[in-house]
This record gives C-alpha cells, structure tokens and sequence, in this order.
C-alpha cells in the first residue's frame, strides 16, 4: 500500500470538480440535468489541440518545452481560445436547442432528453471529425519526481492541481463577490422574483453557460495533458461529473470541486485495491449511497 | 423472391424485437413521464438472465440451466423488472431527473459487470449458442424465418394488449392523472410514488422481455450489443413513433429501425472500408439531431397520444397567450 493513489486521485479529482462545477450550475440555474456537459470537456480538448497545433505550425518557437513541463507556450494560448471557443459552442447549442426548448415551456424533463440527444450528436461529431483514435498534445515523456516520500509525481500533474485551486477560488469569487454572481445566485433561489426585481434572466442564462463551458474545456485540457484525448472522455466522465455534483449538494460551487476531489481519490483507491476494471462503478456506488442516506449532498440545503 | 422475403422477415423479426422494448418504454415515459437512460442495461439484463437460464451448460461459466426458451424469457423480463423496481425505490422519491441520472449510472455498471464478471456472463466474448424458438426447422431458412416473425409477432401482440388494457385501466387513468398534475392526483389520494413505481417496474419487464426474446433471435449475445446507442435507437423509436401511443411505439420502432438499416447499408456501400467507422459515427449525429428536431418541432411524434384530451388540450393552450404552462413554470 503507497500513497501514490492519492496523487492519481487528486489529478483526477480536480479535473472532474472542474467538470462537476458546470454541472452544478446549470441544474440549479437553468434547472435540469445536462446529460451534454460532458461532451464540453471533449469538445474543450478538441478545440485546444486544434489551436494549439495551429500555433505550432506557425511559430514552431511555441511548441518547445516550458521549463519542466511537457508542453509549449502554444498550449495555455490554445486553453485560452479554447475556453473561449467552448462556451460559444454551449452558447450555439442552447441557441439551437435548449433556449427554443425553455421559451416554448418544455417540461424539465424533455430538455434532460434533448441535452441527451446533444450529448450523442456532439460525441460523434467529434468521432467523424478526428476519429476515433487518441491524440495527446505532445509526445514528450515526463519522469515523474518524488514529492513526499512514496509519492511520486509529475509536474504536469502538480500544475493540474494548482490550476484547479486558481480555478475554483476564482469562480467562487466571482460568485460571491460580483454583481453578476448575485444575479445568477439570485436566479438560481427564485427566477420569477429575479427577473421581477430586473434581473436580465437571458444574461444570466449565457453567463453560466460560458462559465460551465470554459470550466469544462480547463477540465478536458487537463485530462488531455495528463492522460490522452479521445471522443469519448467526455461520456467517460459524465457519470462521476453528476456524482459529485450530487455529492457536493446541487448549486455549492466549493462542494462540487471537494466532492469532485473525493470521487478522484475514491476512484483511485478503488483501483489500488480493487482493480482497474471496476474503476466505473465507484461513482454509481458514491451516487447510490448518497440518494439512499442524504439526497441533497454534503452541503445542499435539506429541501433542494 | 425467396432471399428477398426471407430478408424482409429477418428485418421485421428484428424490428418487432425494438417493438417489444419500445412498448416498455412507452408505459415508463409516454404513460408515466419517467426518463430512463438505461435502456440498454435493462434490456441486456433480461437478454443475459435468458440465455443463462436456457443455453446448454459449459464449463466455466456459471448457468447453462439447458431450461425451456418461455421459462428463460419470464426470467429475463422478471430480472430486468426487479432491477427497475430497486432503481425507481430509490430515486422516485426525488427530483424528477434524479432517475435518469441513476438509470444512465445503472448502465454502465451492467456494462462493466457483463465484461468483468467472466464467471457469469461470458465476459467480453459473451454467450453463443443460445438456442432458437423453432430450432428443429432450421434446415429450411424460409419456414424458419416465418416461424420466428410469427412468435415475435404474437409476442408484441400480447403485449401490446396486455399494456393497452392496462393504460386504459384506472390505473393507467391515475398514472396520466399524475403525469399532469401531480397536486391534483395528490389530493384525490394517489400516491404518486407508489404508482409510478409499479408503472416503472412492469415497463422494465417488458424491456427484458424484448431483450430475452432479441437474444434468441440472434443466437449469440455479447457486451457490445448493449452500449448507449441502444438506449438512443429505442428512444427515437419512441419519440419520433410517439409517446403515449402503444400503437405509435411499434410504428416508430419498424419505421426507425428501417432508416437505421437502410442508412447502414448506405454507409457501407458508398464508404471506403477504412472511412466506415467514421461515418457511421456520422449516421448517429444525424440520428441525435433528427431526435431533438423532433422535440422541437413535434413532440407527440408520428401519431400523438391517442385516447385522450392532452394533445388537442396543448394546442390549444398554445394558442393563448400566457397559457397554463406559462403558470407551472414560475412555481417549479
């Protein structure tokens, strides 16, 4: 028994925070359960590989190392764009889709269907485009450097951890602190009074959209850094995504990323222990546990 | 002439198989309002209890019961029935969505467990030899295909009846009743838990139903027949078919099933080999977008719900301004 799990938990456990943010946010504000936010992580990786080889190609001086990390200056320019190019992609489908589906006064339940027929067209959208083989961002190998006795460590990984941190104080922040995170908090606890009291519901509605998006794409590039990009991460990550966002309690920011970092780690000792294979079963089994003992989460409010 | 109808009952017996699923689903969404994401679980489910319950016995692996086919399918709707049962005790209680996230979580353990637990299910090779409703007549392919079509078509008549007698029920009554407006239902002493739950149970079994039956049909079943796109093929049979129609799911599941094939074998003859993975990935973007473009655009489907006031009512609801569902949205 090492400790090394535990660094492979807290890896994975950021990235799939990072996703359970976005989750959260638009099952408290826009009220139903994305089964398309996943695909946002792909669709993030996609478009920050993309970008970034774009960049490479034309100032090959980008794609050299920065200091021991495997991978250029092109790629934190590519996750810039590509947060950027997420949300519009969020933005497009609620256009096309979601928005139409809430003007017409869908019930909760047929936009959960049409994000699940999103989800489909998106993933192998993405499967026609750049196939179905893995693609990584560099082929460079790191070595993996000791941290704490028996933990060993990467540091691409340790930067994935500190970016997640940066991440989520940002978001919290923002949440707590601004104008237009009063708005969306205002939304989520009563959109009729909200838009009573003036608040732009439709503004709100594409704020969080950007914000899951651009989460979501950090998410992707992160996982495509440390382990490898293909079409279907995102269908890979969506069930301990609505895990810890269950988790953490519908609408907590701090929750989700903390339960993200538990559904991370409780994954990792699973395969310590258990075994690789089963690896996908730990999330159902958080998720069983937690609507059998405490539906609303560690942080939820009791009536959620 | 003859591989021509010998084809034509291969694809209907399949597409009845799809019917039989597609008419559980209906009672859980079309009748009950509940979103189930786990199709392909429940579905393998009741393929995998069947085969183990009826196919000769073999060394490692466990079943091989060598039991009769009709005895195998009761078994495999019962399984995928009580699967549904547990699933609906825990998440009927909550929120609404909370049961598609469960049901999806439910698929991909039974996907995991059909390739991990070797012992029982055959692991990543699955079951073979499963043995087929009228196997004796396999020497003559034509009168083996109309025997086959012929118990399929008996198998979604009687379900397509017993459902029918069901939703027409008072029972069915209260499940609609529900469906639209829980409060009401509520003070007229429904539980809604409760009904929802056994609605939810039987729509199960009749998915295992059909996915027992699907297994015989084929012969040999494996982990792969069982990913996410099923669950999408049996929904867009629904849904474009229309839900809350027992008669508009086995219309959607044969008219889905035939642009499903006929679009493969498009792919296949108009792709280089090497390309064909990636446009079949094309053929499920165009299916995921046919799906919400019918949502947006009719979203009772090919024929509607029969029987009942709810389509004539929503249009015209939709036809004032500020209507009823304009209200129901503000107290959510």
């Amino acid at each position: 028994m090492t400790l090394q799990p535990l660094m492979d938990g807290l890896v994975n456990g950021s990235i799939i925070g990072l996703g359970a943010i976005g989750v959260t946010l638009t099952y408290s504000i826009l009220r139903f359960a994305n089964f398309a936010h996943g695909e946002l992580l792909s669709w993030g990786a996609y478009l920050a590989l993309t970008v970034s080889a774009a960049l490479g190609a034309l100032l090959p001086g980008l794609g050299t190392p920065i200091g021991p990390f495997s991978f250029g200056w092109s790629v934190p320019i590519a996750m810039i764009a590509s947060m950027f190019l997420t949300g519009l992609v969020a933005l497009t489908v609620d256009w096309l889709l979601f928005g139409r589906l809430r003007n017409a006064g869908s019930a909760q339940i047929i936009l959960v269907m049409s994000s699940f027929g999103a989800a489909l067209a998106l993933r192998n959208l993405l499967e026609f485009i750049y196939t179905s083989s893995p693609a990584y961002f560099t082929t460079a190998l790191q070595i993996s450097r000791p941290v704490l006795p028996g933990l060993r460590a990467t540091p691409d990984q340790l930067l994935v951890l500190v970016l997640a941190v940066v991440m989520v104080v940002a978001v919290h922040l923002l949440l707590t602190r601004s104008a237009a995170g009063r708005s969306m908090r205002a939304v989520s606890e009563n959109p009729a009074l909200a838009s009573l009291a003036g608040i732009d519901t439709r503004a709100v509605i594409r704020m969080v959209w950007m914000l899951g998006a651009a989460l979501a794409a950090v998410g992707g590039i992160m996982s495509g850094v440390v382990v490898q990009i293909r079409p279907t991460m995102g269908l890979d990550l969506l069930l301990p995504l609505f895990a810890a966002s269950i988790l953490g309690g519908i609408g907590s920011v701090p929750g989700a990323m903390l339960a993200g970092l538990m559904v991370g780690l409780a994954e990792a000792f699973t395969v310590q222990i258990i075994g690789a294979e089963w690896r996908a079963a730990v999330s159902f089994v958080i998720l069983v546990a937690m609507l059998l003992l405490r539906p609303q989460g560690i942080f939820g409010k009791a009536a959620a | 002439m003859i591989d021509l109808l010998s084809y034509g009952a291969f694809f209907l017996t399949m597409a009845l198989t799809y019917a039989v699923i597609c008419l559980g689903l209906n009672l859980q969404w079309g009748q009950t309002g509940l979103f189930n994401v786990g199709v392909a679980g429940f579905v393998a489910v009741g393929a995998y209890v069947s085969s183990i319950l009826t196919t000769p016995a073999i060394d490692g692996r466990l079943g091989g019961f060598d039991l009769p086919i009709v005895i195998g399918w009761l078994g495999g709707g019962l399984g995928a029935g009580f699967l549904c049962f547990l699933l609906g005790a825990l998440t009927l209680r909550l929120r609404s969505d909370y049961l598609a996230i469960a049901t999806f979580g439910a698929a991909v353990v039974i996907q995991l467990a059909l390739l991990n637990l070797e012992g029982i299910t055959g692991g990543p090779f699955g079951i073979g030899f499963i043995p087929r409703p009228f196997g004796t007549l396999a020497e003559q392919p034509g009168l083996f295909a109309a025997a086959n079509l012929a118990v399929l078509i008996v198998l979604v008549l009687v379900c397509y009846l017993a459902l029918q007698h069901l939703t027409r029920s008072p029972w069915g009554r209260v499940l609609r009743a529900l469906r639209e407006d829980e409060e009401a239902a509520k003070a007229l002493g429904k539980d809604p838990v409760t009904y929802r739950l056994q609605a939810f149970a039987i729509g199960g079994f009749v998915m295992g139903l059909g996915g027992a039956a699907q297994a015989h049909f084929i012969g040999f079943i494996a982990p792969d027949n069982y990913l996410p796109t099923l669950t999408f093929q049996v929904w867009t049979m629904l849904i474009v078919g229309g839900s809350g129609n027992m008669r508009g799911a086995i219309l959607g599941a044969i008219l889905v099933w035939a642009i499903w094939a006929l679009s493969g074998s498009l792919v296949a003859s108009v792709f280089p080999p090497d390309q064909q993975a990636r446009a079949a990935s094309l053929q499920i973007v165009l299916i995921g977008v046919a799906l919400c473009l019918v949502l947006l655009l009719r979203p009772y489907g090919i024929l509607g719900e029969a029987g009942t006031l709810r389509a004539p009512l929503r249009r015209a609801l939709r036809r004032t301004p500020n209507s009823l569902s304009e209200g129901q949205k503000t107290n959510v």
